[in-house]
């Protein structure tokens, strides 16, 4: 039905909304990025120098060398573990549903509760190493968390407890879709069930695939409260992620123009991940 | 995809219970680990080891967390926090998923103009870094008057919450059988004829999920509350983050563990309620289409 003028008048404030709020408020940082802001805006042009003030902090080399690293063990130890854990449930296991809602449950936590719990977890002072002391194993250390070359990793491992579930539940849905008649005609063949899946079903998940990457790389740029309930960025600056940085420079270093800078690089990093994602998914909407 | 015929005390199906077992322990263990520890006292978790039960147990981490923990420079526990959470949260997913609900309706049975094009840059919002946003919005609540209030807290939620709400929505309302609708049409029903007697009483399921995402997402926010609130307007993962990170002098594990648990009761008490339409929300948020 042709729209009249009540359901244009209904949504105008949504459109209005999602114009400024988004739209607007994206044009207005990236013009910051290009003034010599502070505490305050700023609105007169300085052209790129808070661009090449960016490059040239070591800080910033910091974050975005974490970030990478972080990304890549997240994205590939959660998709992996996720794809495990799916197989594994998919073995017409008894109790499915309860071991599903075990894998989860992390998911509906605060990424700040899962941060507070991981920190004394990590403690060397009570944590695991504490703990395992305690039970005569004394030679064990796990101080990852007290080292800046190691911190990154325990960022890492609460991420992926976190998340792996939510992996876990999208490919076993695309496991229940998966052709049983190609599964079926591999058994009869004599295909083992571990070539089964590496031949036969895994290839067809590639839309999971591609979902999995999208949403965890994404997840992994804007990662913020988890990095400050766990370490706060530390020790020292040695868990900044871009997010952090952001932070840290536009609300108490009152550099504002950098800050909104590394916000238009964490804005441009995201939409080349899921931009191609959102045309992609648009168009299979369109034709199919 | 398991063979159908498999033995009952074969090998590698005990091995495959035994390996889900020891997974699904160690997915519990931070939780049980929180909870354990809340209830033993502090010379207890320093002298002992954190898997053990209590041996002593003990309430008073969870009276400390609730009601005289140093919040910042006040002695106020997390107790008042809790109710901002509530007070943010309640209108905030009532807003936002009643504007989904309308919006949802609109983009799936009227044709306009730039339809389409509207609904991928709602969607592109779901996406974005915040922090994109950040600078300009806390101007923006200064303007309106609302900065540093539960209020604007809602604002805020409501605004970056509608695309996920409208997805939730539109891909529903997508799939409603159109036959319904024209016959309402043709009795004569108009636009909110068909809202109010066809569609909405026909929406439960989505009503849920969407209500369900958006109270856990908002509930668990932090980046807004920490950059948009003081200390009278702190959402509760603000509160406890300062509690956590911000307290000076001894380090009180058992009541950050209660505080942290305090924190997390709603959104798992929702997750064991419900758990399947909040499975079905993240799939919804993942799988677009």
């Amino acid at each position: 039905m042709r729209a009249g003028i009540l359901p244009k008048l209904l949504i105008s404030p949504s459109v209005l909304l999602v114009l400024v709020s988004v739209y607007g408020f994206i044009m207005f940082t990236i013009y910051l990025s290009f003034t010599g802001s502070t505490l305050l805006p700023s609105y007169s042009w300085a052209g790129t120098a808070s661009y090449h003030r960016l490059f040239g902090l070591e800080n910033w080399d910091v974050s975005l060398h974490n970030l990478v690293v972080f990304a890549t063990l997240y994205i590939l130890v959660a998709g992996v573990l996720g794809l495990a854990l799916a197989i594994l449930i998919d073995q017409q296991v008894r109790g499915e549903g309860l071991f599903r809602s075990v894998f989860l449950y992390p998911m509906a936590l605060s990424l700040i509760v899962t941060g507070t719990a991981w920190k004394w977890l990590l403690d060397p002072g009570v944590g695991l190493e504490h703990s395992l002391h305690d039970l005569g194993w004394e030679s064990f250390g796990f101080d990852w968390i007290k080292d800046g070359d190691m911190a990154i990793y325990c960022v890492v491992i609460a991420a992926v407890w976190q998340t792996t579930g939510f992996v876990m539940a999208l490919f076993l849905a695309g496991l229940r879709g998966v052709d049983s008649e190609v599964v079926n005609a591999a058994r009869i063949d004599g295909a083992r069930p571990w070539q089964v899946y590496w031949r036969v079903i895994i290839p067809q998940l590639g839309p999971m695939f591609v979902s999995a990457f999208v949403i965890l790389a994404h997840m992994a740029i804007k990662s913020y409260d988890l990095v400050i309930a766990l370490t706060n960025g530390g020790p020292g600056r040695s868990t900044w992620l871009p997010s952090v940085f952001m932070y840290q420079y536009t609300f108490t270093r009152n550099e504002m123009s950098v800050g909104a800078a590394s916000a238009v690089l964490m804005l441009g990093a995201i939409s080349i991940v899921v931009l191609p994602y959102l045309v992609g998914e648009y168009r299979k909407a369109k034709n199919g | 995809m398991a063979s159908a015929a498999t033995s009952r005390f074969d090998p590698t199906r005990i091995l495959l219970y035994a390996l889900l077992g020891v997974l699904a322990v160690l997915f519990l263990m931070p939780v049980y680990v929180m909870l354990d520890n809340s209830f033993k006292t502090l010379d207890e978790i320093r002298g002992g080891n954190l898997m053990a039960l209590p041996h002593d147990w003990t309430i008073a981490p969870w009276t400390a967390a609730w009601s005289t923990a140093q919040i910042g420079v006040q002695p106020t526990g997390l107790k008042p926090y809790f109710t901002n959470s509530f007070l943010l949260v309640v209108p905030a997913v009532a807003i936002s998923t009643l504007i989904g609900a309308l919006n949802g309706y609109i983009l799936t049975q009227f044709k306009f103009r730039g339809a389409d094009l509207l609904f991928a840059a709602m969607l592109f919002s779901v996406f974005m870094p915040f922090q994109i946003v950040l600078i300009p919005m806390a101007r923006t609540l200064g303007l309106l008057g609302i900065a540093g209030t539960i209020k604007g807290l809602v604002f805020v939620n409501v605004v970056y919450g509608i695309g996920f709400t409208t997805l939730f929505f539109r891909n529903y309302y997508a799939a409603f059988p159109g036959e319904l609708i024209r016959s309402a049409r043709m009795d004569g029903a108009g636009f909110f004829g068909v809202l109010w007697r066809i569609l909405l009483p026909n929406s439960a399921p989505i009503v849920v999920v969407t209500v369900i995402w958006q109270f856990t997402n908002i509930w668990n926010e932090f980046l807004f509350g920490a950059s948009f609130s003081n200390y009278k307007s702190y959402p509760l993962t603000v509160a406890l983050n300062n509690l956590v990170n911000s307290s000076t002098g001894v380090k009180e594990y058992n009541v950050h563990f209660a505080g942290a648990f305090i924190a997390a009761i709603p959104t798992l008490v929702v997750y064991l309620v419900s758990g399947k339409y909040f499975v079905r929300g993240l799939m919804a948020g993942s799988v677009k289409g």
